[in-house]
């Protein structure tokens, strides 16, 4: 692990105790008292310690509905309003984790955009870049399970429309789809078994790979703004020159970073839940039901950019699997971006202008498939998906050829634009 | 693990390698930095409590449970000299037994078979208490869980003074004065609901809080008669 | 050269034009302006959906005791002008429907317990201003909000009859077509229009609170919890610039 703490200092009493047994003052002083992180950290760099603080959110609101939720066909639905006016405080845990939910996307999102922006996929951090992919996949069926259980009719059909995109895979499609749903429809069965993994499974899942995402980011230390490795210049005591110790220098900030964010969250919790049936959809306000699809079936917002893709593709030979697998290819291509990414410069600071062009592309092309996403598929929509979604392949299949060919400046020694 | 143990001693001044990025001890206000940090974590702390406030009060009975639990409402009316009606309350059955004037005349003449005439050791209502051997509040209906305190039978009712025969398979013994006999274990109790001397169970039935709303609607689980309804 | 902001604008400008293009043409709803806040429009609504709607459609979510205790009506007015099902307050509101109501009507009337989250207090409002005489249908009645809808007109006696009105709109291809565009009075209910209004008011307002029963609550705790927050936002703003004055 990390190098013995250098400050010279004894625990003393039950404290010495306990470090004579476990490395408790070892870990705090390597991984905060003394763990050094850029100074130039800018608003981008908020979203990290906020995804922890949403992720914990979710594990504790999550534990405390799971003690008064019914994970059954019959009971479902039900349960939700008995949480929402039986139980006590109910609805305040209710709203904490729908609205926990979507804030958990849109920290993501946004902290994923910010490696974009400052290269911190790039070498040493790819594989810290990766297990934020198995994070973000990991997150997605997290959140996919999650709406199926309070079996609202939207949770019926989104889960009907996702577990029947595995039928398109050929030759064992079929038996694939009654295998995930344990029953010939989406049934009581499917509905058990997603509670289990949404309850147990996947949050055991996220949490080893958040530690796994911190111990990698411990290891190497953080990239920052200007994209410059900070440990290249170190004084007397081999501190980085550029780096200050997390605490508490970023404990304050990321506590403020938390409170502002729960100004946000809280008023969207206590005034506007549903917002505007993005983060709860009016359909699922009515019980499933197997015979009435409800007048058009569209995923949670953080899903829309995927699911604009899945249908701008058409079928082609009788089947529809080139859809899901331009779905399947649009997360995985994540995964690649530490080695499509040829610049010489890490930061966008450093970039030319191709690169700020194809990044300002993305990010326009994401956001109008979001908007695809939700709208039914008539008028101009179907063609903005197509024109979309081929935009936001492109960002990542020429990424090798105009990273390279693109103008860069010089890359300062230090960093700049700090306190 | 305050922040101010931090290496702030060890600077390089401005001259060395460009400075490092801590400020010198000397020019850090302490005070001020106590003084928020106190401010922050009293206010923490507050919001800590604040914020623990639903989680620990959804463990309360929910509305559902409250229905659940709500008192019952039994109409005796139909009720003879004799027999007896069980209802259910908070999931335990509950006995009416409706006793004649003679029995209930004679509650006092067989103190020396019980273990508790007065129920000093058992659970009811203090207005139950101090009824003395009727434990009741209206003397003609006696109301008690139907539970043995020993260890949760269903006692049966044998309310025929001196028939030592009447529950099938045991032998009530002599000057029965009438009242419950539990088949579990042989417990016997009185007519009252207290129990006999050397039984298995320890204590009296337990008689649960009750009134009478009207001469004939008794409501199990109230003290009072509710307010007009 | 390659501007964000200019890119963004013309998303903006894309997504803005996009509802105007891909819309169906729908009878637009009317505006119930309710307001939970209103504790005596609710009250007024809690008694005409039990005299009116409860004897088809339950609130199986909603206890009576809980209106008692939102609204402030005591547990004497509470039996009396509310529960006639049950003289349990801890009951929730349950028609007296019998089980093959589906065979009469075609469909079982709905719970409404959540009727205003799924479509909005503005569709109840219209919903029951919207019936016209259609003699095509089961009940001789349609809906304009709800076409063939499977309810009956149960409130022409306070409203009146209302009769279709069409519109001129042309094909695409020019051809002349007649397109339901509204309603208008036939014959006069025993309440005024204006009367009315406040009878479909206070029932959609009433089924708004039926939804979501703590959503009043909820908004007045919210101004604390945010007031309470923006402190603390203030208080580790300063605890953060305090401490970073070290840093160079």
């Amino acid at each position: 692990m990390a190098a013995a703490p250098e400050s010279a200092d004894k625990s003393t009493g039950l404290l010495a105790w306990i470090d004579q047994r476990f490395p408790l003052t070892l870990l705090w002083k390597t991984q905060v008292a003394e763990y050094y992180a850029p100074k130039n950290f800018n608003w981008w760099y908020y979203f990290g310690s906020l995804a922890l603080f949403v992720l914990a959110n979710q594990l504790v609101t999550g534990i405390f509905l799971t003690m008064h939720y019914k994970p059954s066909a019959e009971e479902a639905f039900a349960s939700i309003e008995f949480i929402m006016r039986d139980v006590s405080w109910g609805w305040l845990l209710r709203y904490l984790h729908s609205t926990g939910a979507s804030a958990f996307f849109i920290v993501v999102y946004l902290h994923m955009f910010r490696s974009l922006l400052y290269g911190s996929h790039r070498k040493p951090r790819e594989l810290l870049w990766i297990f934020g992919c198995l994070i973000f996949v990991a997150l997605m069926a997290e959140g996919f399970m999650g709406y199926v259980l309070p079996w609202g009719n939207m949770s019926y059909w989104g889960a009907q429309v996702i577990v029947s995109l595995f039928g398109s895979l050929p030759v064992i499609g079929g038996a694939l789809v009654e295998w995930i749903r344990g029953d010939y429809v989406i049934a009581d069965a499917t509905l058990n078994r997603l509670f289990a993994l949404h309850v147990a499974a996947m949050p055991l899942a996220l949490v080893f790979l958040v530690i796994a995402h911190l111990m990698a980011l411990h290891e190497v230390g953080s990239n920052n703004p200007d994209g410059i490795e900070i440990k290249k210049h170190k004084d007397k005591e081999g501190h980085p020159l550029d780096g200050i110790p997390f605490h508490p220098y970023y404990t304050v900030k990321d506590l403020m970073g938390v409170m502002g964010f729960l100004v946000l969250f809280c008023a969207v919790i206590f005034f506007a839940p549903t917002f505007g049936g993005l983060f709860l959809e009016s359909p699922n306000f009515s019980p499933a039901n197997p015979l009435q699809t409800p007048p058009h079936i569209a995923p949670v917002w953080y899903f829309t950019p995927f699911y604009a893709m899945l249908r701008a593709v058409p079928s082609f030979w009788g089947t529809q699997v080139w859809g899901v697998l331009v779905l399947a290819s649009a997360v995985l291509v994540l995964f690649f971006v530490p080695w499509l990414d040829r610049s010489p410069v890490a930061s966008i600071r450093y970039r030319g202008p191709i690169y700020k062009l194809m990044l300002t592309i993305f990010v326009v092309s994401f956001i109008i498939l979001a908007v695809c996403g939700l709208k039914p598929p008539s008028g101009i929509y179907p063609t903005l998906a197509k024109v979309c979604t081929t935009l936001y392949f492109a960002f990542f299949v020429l990424m090798p050829w105009y990273t390279r060919l693109d103008r860069v400046k010089p890359v300062p020694e230090r960093v700049t634009g700090h306190v | 693990m305050s922040g101010d143990q931090v290496d702030r001693g060890h600077l390089g001044g401005p001259g060395a390698a460009g400075g490092a990025a801590i400020a010198l001890e000397t020019q850090v206000d302490h005070s001020r930095r106590r003084l928020l940090t106190g401010a922050s974590v009293a206010f923490g702390a507050v919001g800590v409590v604040f914020a623990a406030v639903p989680f620990i009060a959804s463990w309360e009975p929910s509305e559902r449970a409250k229905a659940l639990g709500a008192p019952v409402t039994v109409d005796v009316s139909k009720l003879e000299e004799g027999q007896m009606l069980k209802v259910v309350y908070r999931g335990q059955p509950v006995f009416v037994v409706r006793r004649s004037k003679a029995i209930v005349a004679d509650l006092g003449k067989h103190d020396q078979l019980l273990a508790d005439p007065k129920s000093e050791n058992s659970e009811q209502p203090d207005y139950i208490k101090r009824s003395g051997a009727q434990r009741a509040r209206n003397p003609e209906y006696w109301v008690g869980l139907a539970v043995c305190t020993h260890l949760g039978c269903s006692p049966l009712g044998a309310f025929e003074p001196n028939n030592a025969f009447q529950v099938e398979g045991s032998n009530l013994g002599q000057n029965w004065p009438g009242g419950f006999y539990c088949p579990c274990h042989g417990s016997k109790f009185d007519i009252s609901g207290r129990v006999f001397k050397a039984m298995p169970a320890p204590k009296n039935l337990e008689v649960p809080s009750y009134t009478f709303a009207s001469e004939t609607r008794l409501v199990i689980g109230e003290d009072e008669a509710p307010n007009s309804a | 050269m390659f501007d964000p902001k200019r890119w963004l604008l013309v998303a903006a400008v894309v997504l803005a034009a996009g509802p105007s293009v891909a819309q169906e043409s729908e009878i637009e709803l009317q505006h119930a302006r309710t307001d939970i806040k209103d504790t005596e429009s609710l009250k007024r609504g809690a008694r005409d959906f039990m005299s009116y709607c409860s004897g088809c459609h339950s609130l199986m979510y909603l206890r009576y005791n809980r209106i008692g205790e939102d609204l402030h009506i005591p547990p004497s007015a509470l039996s009396s002008s509310l529960m006639f099902t049950s003289d349990n307050p801890f009951d929730s509101i349950v028609s007296s429907l019998p089980r093959d109501a589906a065979e009469w009507f075609g469909k079982p009337p709905p719970d409404l317990s959540l009727i205003a989250r799924e479509r909005g207090p503005d569709y109840i409002y219209s919903f029951l201003k919207g019936f016209y005489l259609d003699s095509t249908r089961p009940w001789g009645v349609n809906n304009l909000y709800l076409p063939s809808a499977a309810m009956p007109d149960v409130l022409w006696e306070l409203q009146g009859l209302q009769r279709p009105v069409y519109k001129n709109e042309p094909d695409p291809d020019g051809s002349a077509r007649m397109v339901l565009a509204g309603v208008e009075a036939l014959t006069p209910g025993s309440l005024s229009p204006q009367e009315y209004d406040v009878f479909a008011r206070d029932i959609a307002n009433f089924l708004d609170y039926a939804g979501e029963p703590i959503k009043a609550k909820r908004q007045s705790m919210g101004v604390f919890v945010v007031l309470f927050l923006l402190v603390g936002l203030v208080l580790t703003y300063l605890l953060k610039k305090e401490y970073w004055k070290d840093v160079h």
